[in-house]
């Protein structure tokens, strides 16, 4: 897959830019607190207009100004797993799943718990769930949406220690067996190690 | 006093409750899209907006019911439209009653449903939408079951604000047994009719049960709103 993404948006007194353009199949995009990163996924999503810029995966433009190409966010398939998880609190942890999910590339949605180990969890109100076990069933839901694009906001932030080791082999586990690109969010460098993932930084331009 | 009611009482009762309910279910609409838009989004005028949903909680009710008579008239702007092309009056009719209760019942509605609104995260939102939701989708199946309870609170604090409606009515569409008087207008006439104390008591005793108890279902309601509310924040 190649990303090719270049985006400008001015916030306030300062500018978030970002270029991002690879052919890996992970990419990870570091940078400081406050550089912009959210607001980076959020343009790339369709949740913020960008003032310019460019966003394509593979062939597919979702965004272009030039071009006056703005598909609106539902259909940018732009799988999306919040810092927080933002599970529907009104629908039980099964519903939540296959809020998003879309049949033409049928997916088993036990196979999907499984792999997550979320199997047990499936009736339960996301209200009773922990950090964890949310993450996992947002992670979830966004996988059973087919997405085109995996973005991923620093998904490990909410979590102690252990969690955080068994969240990112988790994902690594998604990234090898699924053919989804991702792309990974994160301050931490070390994250992006051990996903073997192309770093892109962003520069704090305030 | 305890004895069954007559078959007066059950028409001022039954026109109190149809006026009432009628009311609701016009104003419920209006006043979802009105808290909606006062609630999400930002524009010029929404003060002027914001403003002009509250008039019917701080004019004077007769003002209203003037205001709706200028209006609604056979010779006002939309009153001579109606009869002209659907061959409407409202005038001295139980759906002009209905009308004056809805406007009157407004803000009080605005109000709820807006903060049932606000409650809800707006972040769940665009999380339906980047699963492929389209808006009318994500509002049907996310925003609008979490703003229920807030609605239902709305729907039944406006229906008890519809049964207690006196000035607007009696100004708009005067009082005219079993078309316009409600039990409000009827506990204002039985007054300035010698004899009729018993009337008054009974059916003042009957408006305090019904205002009573829609309060109670409304406080429920908004505190399940609330307790659910809660529960959310602590896991976001």
């Amino acid at each position: 897959m190649s990303l090719d993404i270049e985006l400008a948006r001015r916030v306030g007194t300062r500018d978030i830019c970002a270029r991002i353009k690879t052919d890996s199949r992970i990419a990870g995009l570091v940078g400081p607190s406050g550089a912009g990163k959210t607001t980076i996924l959020n343009m790339i999503a369709g949740l913020v207009r960008p003032d310019s810029g460019h966003v394509q995966i593979d062939d597919v433009v979702l965004f272009d100004s030039a071009q006056k190409i703005d598909l609106p966010a539902y259909r940018r398939g732009c799988g999306y797993v919040f810092q927080e998880a933002r599970l529907f609190p009104h629908l039980r942890v099964r519903a939540n799943l296959l809020y998003g999910r879309r049949d033409r590339r049928k997916r088993d949605v036990d196979g999907i718990a499984e792999m997550l180990g979320i199997g047990h969890l499936l009736q339960r109100w996301p209200a009773t769930l922990s950090g964890g076990e949310a993450q996992r069933v947002a992670i979830g839901r966004t996988l059973l949406s087919n997405p085109r694009l995996l973005l991923l906001d620093e998904p490990l932030s909410s979590l102690d220690g252990e969690r955080r080791t068994d969240l990112l082999a988790l994902i690594l586990r998604i990234h090898q067996s699924t053919a989804i690109p991702i792309l990974y969010v994160s301050h931490d460098l070390r994250e992006l190690d051990t996903l073997d993932a192309d770093v892109i930084s962003l520069a704090d331009r305030r | 006093m305890m004895a069954p009611l007559s078959v007066d009482e059950w028409t001022i009762i039954g026109l109190s409750l149809r006026i009432s309910i009628a009311a609701v279910i016009l104003m419920l609409p209006i006043a979802l899209g009105l808290a909606w838009t006062l609630a999400r989004y930002r524009f010029p005028g929404k003060m002027l907006l914001d403003a002009i949903v509250h008039l019917p909680l701080v004019l004077p009710p007769v003002v209203t019911g003037w205001l709706l008579l200028l209006l609604f008239g056979q010779n006002g702007p939309i009153g001579h439209w109606l009869s002209h092309w659907f061959g409407i009056s409202l005038l001295f009719r139980w759906t002009g009653a209905a009308l004056a209760a809805a406007i009157m019942a407004m803000p009080l509605m605005v109000r709820v449903i807006r903060l049932a609104i606000e409650s809800i995260d707006p972040r769940l939102e665009q999380a339906a939408l980047t699963l492929g939701a389209p808006p009318l989708r994500s509002f049907l199946t996310i925003s609008l079951p979490l703003a229920f309870p807030g609605l239902v609170a709305g729907m039944i604090l406006g229906f008890a604000r519809c049964m207690g409606e006196f000035g607007a009515t009696i100004t708009f569409v005067s009082n005219i047994p079993g078309e316009t008087e409600t039990i409000p207008i009827a506990i204002y006439a039985a007054m300035q009719t010698p004899g009729s104390e018993m009337l008054v008591a009974r059916l003042v005793l009957i408006s305090v049960i019904l205002s009573i108890g829609a309060l109670i279902i409304a406080e429920y309601l908004t505190r399940r709103m609330a307790d659910r509310r809660r529960i959310d924040v602590a896991r976001y």
